[in-house]
């Protein structure tokens, strides 16, 4: 099992290297100068002597492999560099962002495993019931929504609406930026900001929590199939107990990998999300840093996002032994 | 006997030609048996309907839209819905239904051609990867590992911003780099066709490989394929609203949905139906694509019910 994990971990450098080698000659490729972007942008037609020196400051005066090189050299040691427009360390800048956009997270991810798992549950045990139908079809129009849609429709609903009806002002639902930023337990909010934090996290959850509805039906009715189910009624066990403690558990295994590989989902429509709503975090990060062509920014939160990604998948396979205990990875799978 | 084995063998082709014709005529009542199926699901019926209807407008924009796509109505701004301006007007004095109607054409265009891309770039490598197996396999999964790496908006919206902001930068995008998952399905079915008999078969006939895979193995690699196909449209028509939206697809004043969402989002307060059309109208055809995705899925395989 450690040796298995320990080859996983190692898989997983090549991978992030390449991928982030590729955004960094893409970057090169792309049309306009870094340098004259640093000495205050292409429109303003900045001073040639003032270009130069941002060139020579940045090392982009330097042949590309020598750039790629050093660049990777600091990003060995974890320095990341510093962004092109605002001259701050890109480790600060990530460390910021990491926790707003983490907090986000967790809280679309806790949607998406409550609702989405409870709602697919529920479809599969009433299968074809009027509520499996509707609810059928209402995950099909979920993983069909338009994140930024969504978003400005919930923002519509819930913040314009109140304001121009005159709603109680615990009603008003806050649509732009973090907010106080006033946490309990790292990821509770406190005071006014869940105010702040619902219509995000509720946007950003939308999409995956269908997909894991979906999929959690799916798996429920094949594994109510199963002999052992009805073993398990035969023996005289209350249904619920026989949903839960038997079909549940081994329902999970696909729904797990689901939420796995959606975490990739959700940094996408992160990037979407916190546009909409002007949350500081990661995906708007990122976002400003393509448009603005701010490389260090860009590779150094693209390169944590990318690592994070690669390890969530690796726990994923290792919680698969613990929810099917015949799953045994490394050497004892190959025997 | 070297007289004599070119003569059996090419008898042994004919006679496989001869299996193969037979086999063509034979899918037809299936087909008949899948569309029966299909027929059944309600919500795909409605989402083919919705399609064709797509289509018919797309195809006959100009007689459908009573205004041009970028023709302002003087004195008729963020005005909203009327008799006159079905959608309303934007902040420009453009009649939103007209330009809503005009943008059927641009997404239908991006989801068909990219998609198209994306089935033929991840069919090639799949079943490449899939049929030889061992190094040539190891190389294209890697690839496809480092793509899935990176996430999927940064990936293209770095892309877009380097072929330049247009519709058909985008399709390029989008099918550059949607085949992912595709090529992963397609090999997974070779992998598990190359095991069966009749590949063997075909093999000890000394088919050559391209024949194997294009005509022995794909047909029957093509299920899981026209599923994801047309899912992956509604997707892409997804995607693109996405680029659009970011900033990153065509400019002002083309009609793309993404793009009329994205400039409706600052008058969201005093003119939410500049931004409900259009956003209506990208959910409508993704969700039709899902649908019929879905009644695929469930008439091509009844067992996964």
């Amino acid at each position: 099992m450690f040796a298995y994990f320990v080859r996983r971990l190692l898989l997983v450098v090549p991978t992030v290297f390449f991928a982030l080698s590729f955004l960094f000659l893409l970057f090169f490729a792309l049309p306009g100068d870094p340098a004259t972007l640093l000495a205050g942008g292409a429109d303003r037609n900045p001073d040639p002597g003032v270009v130069e020196r941002a060139r020579e400051r940045y090392g982009l005066d330097e042949p590309l492999y020598q750039q790629f090189g050093e660049y990777w050299g600091r990003a060995a040691q974890w320095d990341l560099g510093e962004s092109f427009k605002s001259g701050r360390s890109v480790n600060d800048i990530l460390g910021e962002k990491a926790i707003n956009s983490l907090r986000l997270a967790i809280w679309a991810i806790l949607i998406e495993i409550v609702v989405g798992i409870s709602v697919g549950v529920l479809s599969a045990i009433r299968r074809y019931s009027l509520s499996d139908k509707l609810t059928t079809i209402a995950t099909a129009a979920a993983s069909a929504v338009p994140v930024f849609v969504l978003g400005f429709i919930l923002q519509y609903l819930f913040a314009v609406v109140p304001e121009k009806q005159g709603w109680p002002d615990w009603l008003h639902l806050r649509t732009q930026g973090l907010g106080p930023d006033t946490w309990t337990f790292f990821f509770i909010p406190t005071g006014e900001q869940w105010r702040y934090l619902i219509l995000p996290a509720v946007t950003l959850a939308c999409v995956s929590t269908a997909l894991a509805a979906r999929m959690t039906r799916g798996s429920m009715l094949e594994v109510l199939r199963a002999d052992y189910l009805r073993t398990a009624r035969a023996k005289g066990l209350s249904e619920r107990k026989v949903v839960t403690g038997h079909g549940l558990r081994n329902a999970m295994l696909p729904v797990i990998t689901l939420i796995g590989l959606d975490f990739g989902t959700v940094i996408g429509a992160a990037i979407l999300t916190e546009t909409v709503f002007s949350w500081p975090g990661l995906g708007s990060a990122i976002a400003d840093a393509v448009s603005e062509r701010d490389l260090p920014v860009l590779l150094g939160l693209s390169l944590a996002v990318t690592i994070a990604f690669a390890l969530v998948n690796l726990l994923v396979d290792l919680s698969y032994a613990w929810f099917d205990p015949r799953i045994r990875l490394g050497k004892d799978a190959e025997v | 006997m070297s007289g004599l084995d070119p003569l059996s063998a090419g008898v042994a082709l004919e006679d496989v030609d001869e299996i193969e014709a037979d086999e063509e005529l034979a899918p037809k009542p299936l087909r008949a048996d899948v569309w029966r199926r299909f027929r059944q699901n309600k919500l795909a019926l409605v989402g083919l309907g919705f399609i064709v209807l797509l289509i018919l407008v797309a195809v006959f924009a100009p007689w459908i839209a009573p205004y041009g796509p970028a023709e302002r109505s003087p004195g008729a701004f963020r005005e909203p819905p009327s008799l006159e301006h079905w959608f309303g007007t934007d902040t420009i004095g453009l009649d939103v239904f007209s330009r809503v109607v005009y943008g059927a054409r641009i997404s239908l265009r991006v989801g068909i051609i990219a998609t198209l891309m994306t089935v033929v770039i991840g069919l090639v490598l799949g079943a490449v990867a899939g049929f030889y197996g061992g190094k040539t396999d190891g190389l294209i999964m890697r690839v496809t590992d480092v793509f899935l790496a990176i996430p999927y908006i940064v990936l293209a919206v770095a892309i877009a911003t380097l072929f330049g902001k247009s519709v058909n930068s985008v399709i390029l995008v989008l099918g550059l780099t949607g085949w992912l998952g595709l090529c992963r399905i397609v090999r997974a079915s070779f992998l598990s066709l190359n095991r069966l008999e009749y590949v063997e078969a075909a093999r000890s006939l000394g088919f050559r490989n391209s024949r194997i895979i294009f005509r022995h193995m794909l047909p029957n690699a093509l299920q899981p394929v026209i599923v994801y196909a047309t899912i992956e449209v509604g997707t892409i028509i997804l995607a693109e609203a996405a680029l659009s939206f970011l900033g990153v697809g065509p400019v002002p004043p083309t009609p793309a949905w993404g793009l009329m969402v994205s400039e409706a989002k600052s008058t969201l307060a005093v003119a939410p139906h500049m931004l409900f059309f259009p956003g209506m109208a990208i959910f409508l055809t993704v969700l039709a694509f899902v649908f019929v995705g879905d009644g695929l899925r469930d008439a091509l395989d009844p067992k996964l019910k």
